[in-house]
């Protein structure tokens, strides 16, 4: 293996849950307030992956008093510090753009059936 | 110049700092260089150390390389570069410098031959700005006026297509992210002349605060 695959490979997180767009996650997110640390949750649904290897990243989107807020953040970033599957969702695309446009009842995401 | 070293640029990819912050990286493969010869003062009037780096077949040097690898009692080198540092007595012949002399934080330069882009256009070589492609201007991507027309000739300096790259480049003051020394491997902070696989010489920032 070459040397920058490997450099990446350490860096890599090994013990991800399976993620895939219409998931509905939990991101606990390491936050820095001043001096002190917290964890932050973000809850919503995975509207795409992007990109591979250590540059992966995955956005999150959620919906709070009426306002969409997506959260992009690098798949093997050390600031997550738990990522949590609450459900599988069953989508046929792989990014859902289309998330943006509707809202309330339209805007739900079937389980997936395993 | 303290210290320097030469090496080989494996590419770029990305590292996460201690905050979870994402820092471009170029990883450069450096050393173990050997001290080959010792240029002094009294023989060749300036002090430096010229230094080998990259192990090649005895067969790829010709004869008096060879006869002066063997001399310093070297196996041959694909890359001979002399290093003119301020304190080249504490030097011997034959021996080695490796990734260690710098450590994770220090500010260094890095010097290597750009990538030649061969005959480009003042567009891409100056940074000049495109005419309209359409609607029957007929001025593309020309290199525009070439001045006024009083002096009756162009002055020197008129930025014009020719070469670009392939020549010497150096980026001051990155910071060394990681050294790892069992790999021989320095990644430095942000992005280094050349191609991959070039040869880049890193050493002490000339800008450094002491």
């Amino acid at each position: 293996m070459d040397i920058i695959r490997q450099i990446e490979a350490e860096q890599m997180k090994k013990d991800l849950p399976p993620i895939s767009p219409g998931d509905t996650v939990r991101v606990h997110v390491k936050v820095i307030e001043g001096n002190r640390e917290r964890t932050q949750v973000f809850e919503g649904v995975v509207i795409k992956r992007q990109g591979g290897g250590l540059r992966e990243t995955f956005t999150v989107r959620r919906v709070t008093y009426g306002v969409g807020v997506e959260r992009t953040f690098p798949l093997h970033s050390p600031k997550i510090e738990k990522l949590e599957v609450i459900k599988h969702g069953r989508v046929r695309r792989a990014k859902l753009y289309y998330l943006r446009k509707l809202t309330g009842k339209a805007a739900r995401i079937r389980e997936k059936r395993f | 110049m303290q210290k320097a070293i030469l090496g080989k640029k494996l590419g770029m990819t990305q590292v996460f700092d201690p905050a979870g912050k994402v820092i471009p990286v170029t990883v450069i493969e450096a050393g173990p260089c050997v001290v080959v010869r010792k240029k002094t003062v009294e023989a060749d009037g300036y002090e430096a150390i010229q230094v080998g780096f990259a192990d090649v077949r005895e067969k790829s040097v010709n004869r008096p390389l060879a006869g002066h690898f063997r001399k310093a009692g070297q196996k041959p080198r694909k890359y001979l570069r002399e290093l003119r540092l301020d304190d080249t007595a504490s030097y011997e012949v034959g021996q080695e410098i490796k990734a260690d002399v710098f450590a994770e934080g220090d500010l260094v330069d890095v010097t290597g031959i750009s990538r030649g882009r061969g005959f480009t256009g003042a567009i891409k070589r100056h940074g000049q700005s495109r005419g309209p492609m359409s609607h029957g201007s007929h001025y593309h991507r020309g290199p525009g006026s070439m001045g006024s027309i009083d002096p009756a000739r162009v002055f020197k300096g008129q930025t014009l297509p020719g070469r670009m790259g392939g020549e010497r480049v150096t980026v001051q003051r990155l910071q060394v992210v990681k050294v790892d020394s069992d790999r021989n491997l320095i990644l430095v902070r942000g992005a280094v002349p050349g191609p991959r696989g070039g040869l880049v010489t890193v050493k002490d920032s000339a800008k450094a605060v002491k």
